[in-house]
């Protein structure tokens, strides 16, 4: 199994120790380049596609931030390794989907990855722990630079890196935070915050990015624009968006509890308990039974999990993960009492990986 | 990923159903989620092109949105009428060759269409650069070698200026 490496091990993204971990769960910076002279993605022929991971891997190599990392060609992948990229948030259902000549370079602690022959060329992205929008552009950045020594990108003065579609144009950076917003979903003020949101031009999406759905209270804020402001304006722009975010869920938190803390520690507690105890689990009901979770966390309640514990256990009880970890597929009755049998041994351990021996 | 159902354009409206405990999953692109009828969500998950070019250019079937529609990239053969549908330019040539098209549509969604983040380091003026600050730190060498104290100097002075600013070297006349 070519994902032995990934699935034993926790990207550092996961591992809770970042700024405020406890509402935001990561960062994210990607930017998005093509090769000059050669069409996008879509529009290049194979031999033109297998030319630009040919030479992205070799300018890979050469930097030395990214010279141990993993090659993974999606064509070598079972649709069940793919799966398990996505759940991990190193690929994209694009890059899983189709059959072309296409890549996941990715270093072992996940922090850089790069999709290769997505819908553009070369999709660089820094994953981080926690809400730490700087460290996690200057990562990309800097790497971006010494890439940018080998391979000729596709770039006009006028409008900055081009890109197969027109929304990632100029910068071609997507900058990104997964917030935890319990306390603004509970008190019904998260519509008006979403409303704020797009209002000074950032956009909302769900737990696995564009075109997924709202899940676990979870929100993707990332900048809607490319053109017209430089990637500092930009992360700053949204960092401080999210400061007042953060600022807006705790105040909210703060009402909650001055109304309802009993109701709100039953909720939360209950949430554990069916965590703790269930036999039988889907992947939806862990998601939002520890979102529950997570909220007692994010309001100091004792005798919960910690943070990487509920990051671990919303990752690794993906189908994908599940089924990699023992080593075949399974149906999806089997799956949730495996999980569910998972769930309750990560909590009771509070975090080391069981592996089922059948 | 492409639509399920008409398999022309891409799959932006993503759902779950779940009937009878059996869970099935689709994925459609606007236009069939609405003839279909599907609930689409509150918040709007995917920036659409389509939706932005829709009422920008010309009525509908006018002669002049026929004459841009067969607008063709000389470099990767696009014709615009394509773009329009996918919301995917072919190339980088595609940019210039559909500026006038273009620059309405970049204004409506950036408020802008000038570009004023980083500039990527050309190979070029790297290894330039580098070859210049390796020949002068050759030069500097000899000039204390033979003792030549001021120009070696001058020469240390150059090399930190090129180092810092990272700006490439001007051509040098009567360089030795």
């Amino acid at each position: 199994m070519k994902l032995e490496g990934l699935s034993r091990s926790l990207g550092r993204w996961l591992d809770g120790t970042g700024p405020v971990s406890d509402i935001v769960l990561s960062t994210r910076v990607r930017l998005a380049r093509n090769l000059g002279g050669v069409p996008f993605t879509h529009r290049a022929r194979e031999e033109q596609l297998a030319m630009v991971y040919s030479s992205i891997l070799s300018a890979v190599r050469k930097t030395p931030a990214l010279s141990q990392s993993i090659a993974l060609e999606m064509r070598d992948l079972s649709p069940l390794d793919r799966q398990f990229l996505v759940e991990r948030h190193l690929i994209s259902n694009d890059l899983a989907d189709l059959s072309k000549v296409r890549g996941l370079l990715v270093v072992p602690d996940e922090s850089i990855s790069a999709m290769v022959n997505e819908e553009d060329h070369l999709r660089l992205q820094a994953l981080a722990s926690g809400f730490q929008l700087r460290s996690a552009w200057e990562a990309v950045n800097t790497i971006d630079d010494e890439l940018a020594q080998d391979l000729d990108y596709a770039f006009s003065d006028e409008l900055g890196y081009l890109t197969a579609c027109p929304t990632n144009v100029g910068t071609g950076m997507r900058a990104s935070v997964l917030i935890h917003l319990p306390s603004l979903v509970l008190t019904k003020q998260i519509g008006r915050v979403l409303q704020g949101i797009t209002q000074v031009g950032l956009a909302v999406r769900g737990f696995y990015g564009e075109g997924s759905q709202i899940m676990g209270n979870f929100f993707q804020i990332s900048n809607q624009t490319t053109l017209g402001q430089s990637e500092k304006e930009t992360v700053d722009s949204l960092e401080r968006v999210t400061k007042q975010i953060i600022e807006s869920e705790q105040r909210a938190r703060d009402e909650l509890l001055k109304d309802a803390r009993v109701q709100i520690e039953d909720k939360v507690w209950r949430a554990y308990g069916a965590l703790r105890h269930s036999r039988v689990i889907s992947s939806q009901e862990v998601v939002n039974l520890s979102s529950a979770v997570r909220f007692g966390v994010a309001l100091r309640i004792e005798g919960l999990a910690s943070v990487q514990t509920l990051n671990e256990l919303l990752v690794r009880s993906q189908p994908a993960h599940l089924q990699i970890a023992v080593g075949r597929e399974l149906e999806q009755r089997e799956r949730n009492i495996l999980r569910a049998d998972y769930v309750r041994k990560l909590l009771a351990d509070g975090g080391s990986f069981p592996v089922a021996n059948n | 990923m492409q639509c399920e159902i008409c398999g022309k354009r891409p799959a932006v409206v993503h759902f779950t159903e779940i009937v009878n405990n059996k869970k099935s999953e689709y994925h459609v692109c606007e236009k069939c989620a609405e003839e279909k009828g599907y609930h689409v969500p509150l918040v709007k998950t995917k920036f659409s092109v389509g939706d932005l070019l829709a009422g920008m250019v010309d009525q509908p079937g006018s002669a002049e949105e026929s004459r841009v529609g067969r607008v063709q990239c000389p470099k990767c053969g696009l014709v615009y009428s394509n773009f329009k549908e996918t919301g995917r330019l072919g190339c980088s040539e595609c940019y210039p060759t559909f500026r006038a098209q273009l620059r309405p549509l970049l204004r409506r969604i950036h408020g802008s269409t000038k570009h004023v983040g980083k500039t990527p380091i050309r190979d070029a003026a790297r290894v330039a650069l580098r070859r210049e600050v390796q020949r002068l730190h050759e030069q500097l060498q000899k000039a204390i070698e033979r003792e030549e104290f001021e120009a070696a100097a001058e020469l240390r002075d150059r090399i930190r200026t090129m180092e810092t600013s990272g700006v490439p070297p001007q051509p040098e006349v009567g360089a030795p």
